[in-house]
């Protein structure tokens, strides 16, 4: 459950916190798009390094290394399929090459920029104010309740996950005996009471917003108001900035593998 | 026997849960651990059956580290009864219900059959045995979990909060059957804050604040303490509060239970 820990939301105030969410998503966004247009190792280790500073300004260091642990059993097993399927396909049966290996570590890492960013954003931008950033957008109200409800769900139901494991393993259950599908049965006893509950709870829900007229006005109207500040506009021009270098890079320049640069320094 | 030996626990968000406890708990002890939300009751007894391990200090079940043995293992010697039915409930019948564990500690067919009836007789369950859990009430579902745990016979029952949202019958049902479990010898802990409920059984009570131990004794001294029970954010049962009142007539403050209480009344008013 820990890869859940480093989405949990905590209100604190910095400056990544008051970014106003549509920018910081937007960022986000950039960051994302430029992970995916490069393969190399070089510009991806370069974003590995973005969303640090990000990290020590919003305090959130302990949850951000915690869900990048989380995350790292599936980071080795891309590494793992990258490395291994390639090996056979293209280099089988000669040595494995620098480039090869170069090529998993930078495909490994672009998992790993995927979800710091994710996890930065997430950790630092609470779920109201996602909610009012969707409206602002336009997108209907019901989406956007949905949406905010879901996300608040998310660490309620990890909780419960939690506890239900509790009470199993208590039964005598063994999650991590057998062979593979036995292992995917063991997890039924986990399943079946944390959906009950999600349904159970999902009807409460629903029941106590109509007691409190939900949808009882056409038109909304909000108490707080998304509006841009100077360090929104600063962070808006910066995404744009890295955006507008990256496409240009990835047009025109050509990037060597790490392994040219390092034997270029050592000469 | 449960030893409990300087234990600190610290959840993985740096929430200090238990700082220095240490208690020990006899076979066939009868133990009400009470005191306010957050205590580290709940945290304190999943240390019981091995489903987390200090972060220092150690238990012993009869001997033997919690560290050094699984859950699982741990589990045939140790019942633990969660507060809510519904985190632990999935089978379609009452009977697979019952029989999880069992099944899971390996028991022959025969006997998994016989443990089955035994239980769902000893809840008065037996009408329900092919009903699906989810039909049944609130009550029911409870007595069911209680029934899937105590179907192993383990030495050690745990109940975590077991009167929370239960009407004054199925309390006093719940009384009943845990006088039942210690005539067999078993030992019997719960955690809970309902003092009125405490001081019917008259149990040894272990009290608790900011997870640590703050009193240990029996039910009568603990909960006739005002200060203590303050502290704990526990009120004194309603009798001992009565008695308090009247300590000028001269009756005894250290009074929880209404037939002693009657008893003391009746011999104060003959007195005098
Ligand atoms: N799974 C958990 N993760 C983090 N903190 C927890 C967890 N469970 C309990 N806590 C914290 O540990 C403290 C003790 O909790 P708990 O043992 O459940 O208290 P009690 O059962 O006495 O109400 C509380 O401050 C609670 O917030
Ligand atoms: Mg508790």
């Amino acid at each position: 459950m820990s890869v859940f820990d480093g989405l949990k939301f905590r209100k604190v105030s910095s400056p990544v916190h008051n970014l106003d969410p549509r920018v910081k998503f937007f960022f986000v966004c950039v960051l994302f798009v430029v992970a995916v247009m490069f393969f190399q190792l070089l510009p991806l280790l370069v974003l590995f390094f973005v969303p640090i500073p990000f990290v020590l300004v919003a305090r959130v260091k302990r949850e951000w290394i915690r869900s990048l642990k989380g995350a790292s059993m599936l980071a080795f097993i891309i590494f793992f399929f990258n490395f291994i399927f390639n090996y056979i396909y293209n280099e089988y049966p000669n040595i494995p090459s620098a480039s090869l290996i170069e090529y998993s570590v930078a495909m490994t890492l672009r998992f790993v920029v995927l979800v710091e960013t994710f996890s930065v954003f997430f950790l630092t931008t609470s779920p109201d104010l996602l909610g009012l950033a969707l409206e602002q957008s336009h997108v209907p109200y019901e989406f956007c309740f949905a949406f905010t409800t879901a996300v608040r769900f998310v660490p309620v139901l990890a909780d419960e996950a939690q506890t239900i494991m509790d009470a199993q393993k208590s039964r005598g259950l063994e999650l991590e005996r057998g062979n593979f599908l036995k292992r995917i049965k063991n997890y039924i006893p986990i399943l079946i009471p944390l959906i009950v509950s999600a349904i159970r709870r999902s009807l409460e829900l629903a029941e106590a917003m109509e007691s409190r007229a939900w949808g009882a006005t056409e038109k909304r109207t909000n108490l707080y108001v998304l509006r841009l500040g100077k360090t929104d506009y600063a962070l808006a021009f910066t995404s744009i900035f890295m955006l507008v270098v990256a496409i240009l890079v990835w047009r025109f320049v050509p990037i060597p593998p790490l392994s040219v640069i390092l034997s270029f320094l050592q000469l | 026997m449960i030893e409990v030996k300087d234990v600190y626990f610290t959840y993985p968000n740096g929430i200090g849960a238990l700082k220095g406890v240490s208690i020990t708990i006899q076979n066939g002890d009868f133990v009400a651990i009470m005191g306010q939300n957050g205590a580290g009751k709940t945290t304190l007894v999943k240390h019981f059956n091995g489903l987390l391990k200090p972060t220092k200090g150690k238990v012993l079940v009869d001997g033997v580290n919690t560290r050094d043995i699984s859950v699982a293992r741990l589990a045939r010697k140790v019942g633990f009864v969660f507060q809510n039915p519904d985190h632990q409930l999935f089978c379609e019948t009452v009977e697979d219900e019952t029989s999880f564990a069992l099944k899971n500690f390996g028991y022959k067919p025969n006997i998994i059959e016989r443990r089955v009836t035994w239980a769902l007789n000893l809840l008065s369950l037996t009408q329900y045995r092919k009903t699906s859990p989810f039909m049944l009430s609130g009550g029911e579902r409870k007595r069911v979990a209680l029934a899937s745990v105590l179907a192993s016979d383990p030495k050690i029952v745990i109940l975590d909060e077991p009167t929370i949202g239960q009407d004054h019958q199925q309390k006093e049902k719940l009384r009943q059957f845990i006088t039942q479990l210690r005539a067999q010898k078993k030992t019997v802990v719960i955690v809970t804050h309902d003092v009125e409920f405490v001081a019917e059984c008259n149990p040894r009570v272990v009290l608790m604040t900011e997870g640590k131990i703050v009193a240990d004794g029996r039910a009568n001294k603990i909960l006739t303490n005002y200060n203590l029970v303050t502290k704990a954010s526990l009120v004194p049962p309603q009798v001992t509060q009565i008695f308090m009142k009247l300590s000028d007539l001269g009756l005894p403050t250290n009074v929880i239970d209404v037939y002693e209480a009657r008893k003391v009344f009746l011999n104060s008013l003959e007195g005098s």
